[in-house]
């Protein structure tokens, strides 16, 4: 069992949780995840792992409840345990030396690239960063970001906070005023890292996606996080999670992240009928 | 005493019932059933059934006390070869081991020793608190286990009897591996793996689940730890697809997802269980082993109302078992041999339709020994279905070799290993089962599993 340390909230829907596991903040790297499963009839849900602090023995990770799973990992409070949490898992982000680099963070991606820029802003980068959400609300760990950003560019889809658009426009915005980037690193949702991927395609700027397909096992054993990546099919649990986004079948990773809708929103049902019954009594 | 031709019948499940639940299949002997199984038995001095036992169980030896009314000292005489007896008896190729060897068989059906096996664990799983028995003085000296499947349990308990302080290292939330990941619940109940593991678990083996090795800990850090030999029985975990158009439409899985989803998740509960699996109209299952028969049968459990078995060559080669082949077929899974599958077949949004197959004839033997299968010109046909299960085979998961660079490996990637003793390249590192065979079967593992433990301890001891 793992437990919970603290539990922020960063808005109505997402929630921020530090956990206790010595062993995984030993070794956990910018980019990689974990496996969490709640209870004994827990699904396998992968995360992203936003932070870690190797002194305290800690890892942070961020979650929108959107599904059951992560309904229910919303009820939970510090002091309450986590069946399993396994990890690190994955291959850590390439973070090297070269220059100005942009992360780009859409929605709940802000939380798993802030230590990413961290990284790249230690080993001396120049780190731009854009962060950008629905609306300004779901605008989270800005403050976090500013300390390992030389400049933050914010967006939100309606114009309630920073500038309006979208993270992906901001980007567009920078690249045209001719200035130069080494790489791009981004993180969020699928399809705000396919148009990520739209601006940078014609300016050959290399783009690095991390990707958040369906997993069960996460160790390369069960192949259900398939994708097409310069047309070779690659395990993203263990050949990833980041990827050359100009080379990844993203229409593909779109139909295959449908796969279960129908028994999301079931299993969403279900829980909430039940919970609703409970909080009655 | 005239001896009876045929083996006492199990008592299984009805096809028509069966098919609709995920409850164990064959229900075992009756104490009444198992005494006049043991009585065929013709107590071989030379008890040929143990030569060809990977485990040497002493077989007559066991089936003498059942006869006896002695199950305790039938349980006790397995367990000192074989520590996972529940399993085996319920999985183990008997008809290609100790049953194949059996006097009996050359003129009758053979003893039926694996369901005595069986019997005998069951009697002593239902008494409760399996014996432990005297355990040796600790002799300090630690040992960790990667992978807790059939190699890694049957290793772990070896050296745990020898005294050693053992720890074994699970990937998954669960131990046992592909006896919990792989195995469907029909076949080998989880509960029974559970009592198992509890079982080594009470020789005094710590199981730590949760722990990919690799990634949380590499071997020189477990050795720095001060682990003094290692044992990897990480299985092999990698699933194989064809290779063919279409293996990532949706509703295309490899068998370990369709079965852990199933098994390990107990998606066939969803959503009492969070685990969904997609379950078909239509199903196709490639392959001809045991897992595309317990692909099939799942198939069939999860409600799909026809499931296609494909397989490239005929029925004769078909490495599943005879049983397995049999229970699939009276469940109504649908065979199409001589049938190689050549692409899939999706919709615009990206779901299976159906399987494009060709025909095969077979042709000249192999280096397999098989007639190689060889594809009928024009003779492609369509298959409508709306899941493809691909079960043709597993490779080596390259997770924890990848960061072991000086750990030898072969050409697919296995760990090489001394034939006898398991012993790798690595000083103090020592791998079975199907991370050094390729897939194989889970007695061959175990077996594996204690030779590697017999030398570890060598290793520890003397070394």
């Amino acid at each position: 069992m793992y437990k919970i340390l603290s539990k922020g909230n960063l808005s109505s829907s997402v929630k921020e949780f530090t956990i206790s596991c010595p062993e995984i903040a030993r070794k956990a790297q910018p980019g990689q995840f974990v496996v969490l499963r709640i209870d004994e009839k827990g699904e396998r849900v992968p995360l992203t792992i936003a932070d870690y602090d190797r002194d305290r023995g800690t890892i942070t990770i961020v979650v929108q409840e959107a599904g059951k799973s992560t309904c229910q990992l919303g009820e939970l409070n510090s002091g309450d345990a986590i069946s399993d949490v396994i990890g690190p898992l994955g291959i850590p982000t390439h973070i090297e030396r070269i220059g100005t680099v942009v992360c780009v963070g859409g929605g709940l991606g802000i939380a798993p690239v802030y230590p990413v820029a961290r990284g790249f802003k230690k080993l001396g980068n120049k780190v731009i960063s854009i962060i950008g959400a629905r609306t300004r609300e779901l605008v989270i760990w800005e403050d976090k970001i500013v300390p390992v950003s030389d400049e933050l560019y914010t967006t939100t889809d309606d114009g309630s906070y920073g500038r309006k658009g979208f993270v992906s426009d901001e980007l567009e915005r920078l690249i045209k005023t001719g200035r130069q980037f080494s790489l791009v690193f981004a993180v969020g949702p699928t399809l705000m890292m396919r148009a990520i991927c739209e601006v940078t395609r014609p300016f050959k700027l290399r783009t690095i996606v991390s990707l958040n397909p369906v997993m069960v096992d996460a160790t390369g054993m069960c192949g259900a996080c398939r994708v097409s990546v310069g047309g070779k099919t690659k395990f993203v649990c263990v050949d990833g999670p980041d990827f050359d986004g100009h080379q990844v079948d993203f229409e593909q990773l779109l139909r295959r992240q449908r796969m279960y809708l129908e028994e999301e929103k079931k299993a969403l049902v279900c829980y909430d009928s039940a919970h609703r019954l409970g909080e009655r009594r | 005493m005239k001896i009876s031709p045929k083996k006492v019948e199990m008592a299984r499940q009805e096809p028509k019932v069966r098919v609709k639940n995920f409850n164990e299949v064959a229900l075992g002997y009756s104490e009444e059933e198992a005494i006049e199984e043991a009585k065929r038995c013709l107590q071989c001095k030379k008890a040929p059934c143990t030569k060809a036992c990977p485990v040497e169980v002493d077989i007559p030896g066991f089936i003498a006390r059942i006869m006896e009314n002695d199950y305790r000292g039938a349980i006790r005489k397995i367990k000192e070869k074989n520590l996972l007896p529940a399993m085996c008896g319920r999985v183990c190729p008997q008809e290609e081991l100790c049953e194949k060897a059996c006097t009996l068989s050359k003129k009758y059906e053979p003893v039926a020793i694996g369901r005595l096996e069986r019997f005998a664990a069951d009697w002593e799983l239902e008494k409760g608190n399996p014996e432990v028995g005297q355990l040796p003085w600790p002799t300090g000296k630690r040992v960790a286990v990667v992978g807790s499947g059939p190699a890694g349990l049957s290793c772990a308990g070896d050296l745990a009897k020898l005294g050693h302080n053992v720890t074994i290292f699970e990937a998954l939330h669960k131990p046992g591996g592909v006896l919990v990941y792989g195995i469907p619940e029909f076949r080998l109940p989880k509960d029974i793996v559970r009592s198992e593991v509890e079982y080594i678990h009470s020789l005094g083996v710590e199981v730590k689940t949760g722990y990919v090795i690799g990634k949380i800990y590499t071997l020189a850090e477990l050795f720095s730890q001060g682990y003094q030999a290692i044992f990897l029985g990480i299985g092999a975990g990698l699933p194989k697809f064809m290779d063919i158009p279409g293996e990532n439409l949706n509703g295309v899985y490899s068998a370990n997802e369709f079965l852990t989803r199933t098994n390990l998740m107990k998606a066939y509960l969803f959503p009492e269980y969070d685990t969904p699996v997609k379950i078909g109209r239509r199903v196709a299952v490639i392959g001809g082993g045991n897992v595309a028969m317990d692909a099939s049968r799942t198939a069939l459990r999860l409600g799909a109302q026809q499931v296609f078995n494909i397989y490239r060559r005929s029925r004769k080669e078909m490495p599943a078992r005879r049983e397995e082949i049999q229970n699939a077929q009276e469940e109504g899974v649908e065979f199409r041999f001589l049938t190689d599958p050549t692409r899939i077949l999706g919709n615009r949004e990206g779901w299976v339709t159906g399987i494009e197959c060709v025909k095969m004839e077979l042709g000249e033997p192999d280096e397999s020994g098989r007639r190689r299968p060889v594809p009928i010109r024009d003779s492609e046909f369509t298959i409508e279905v709306d899941i493809v299960v691909m079960a043709i085979g597993a490779g080596a998961n390259p997770l924890l070799p990848s960061v072991t660079p000086d750990l030898k490996l072969n050409k697919w990637g296995y760990i090489v290993a001394d034939e006898v003793t398991g012993k790798s390249s690595k000083e103090g590192v020592w791998a079975g089962g199907d991370i050094v065979s390729g897939a194989a079967t889970v007695i061959s593992a175990m077996g594996s599993g204690r030779r590697s433990a017999k030398a570890i301890n060598q290793y520890l001891m003397e070394g």
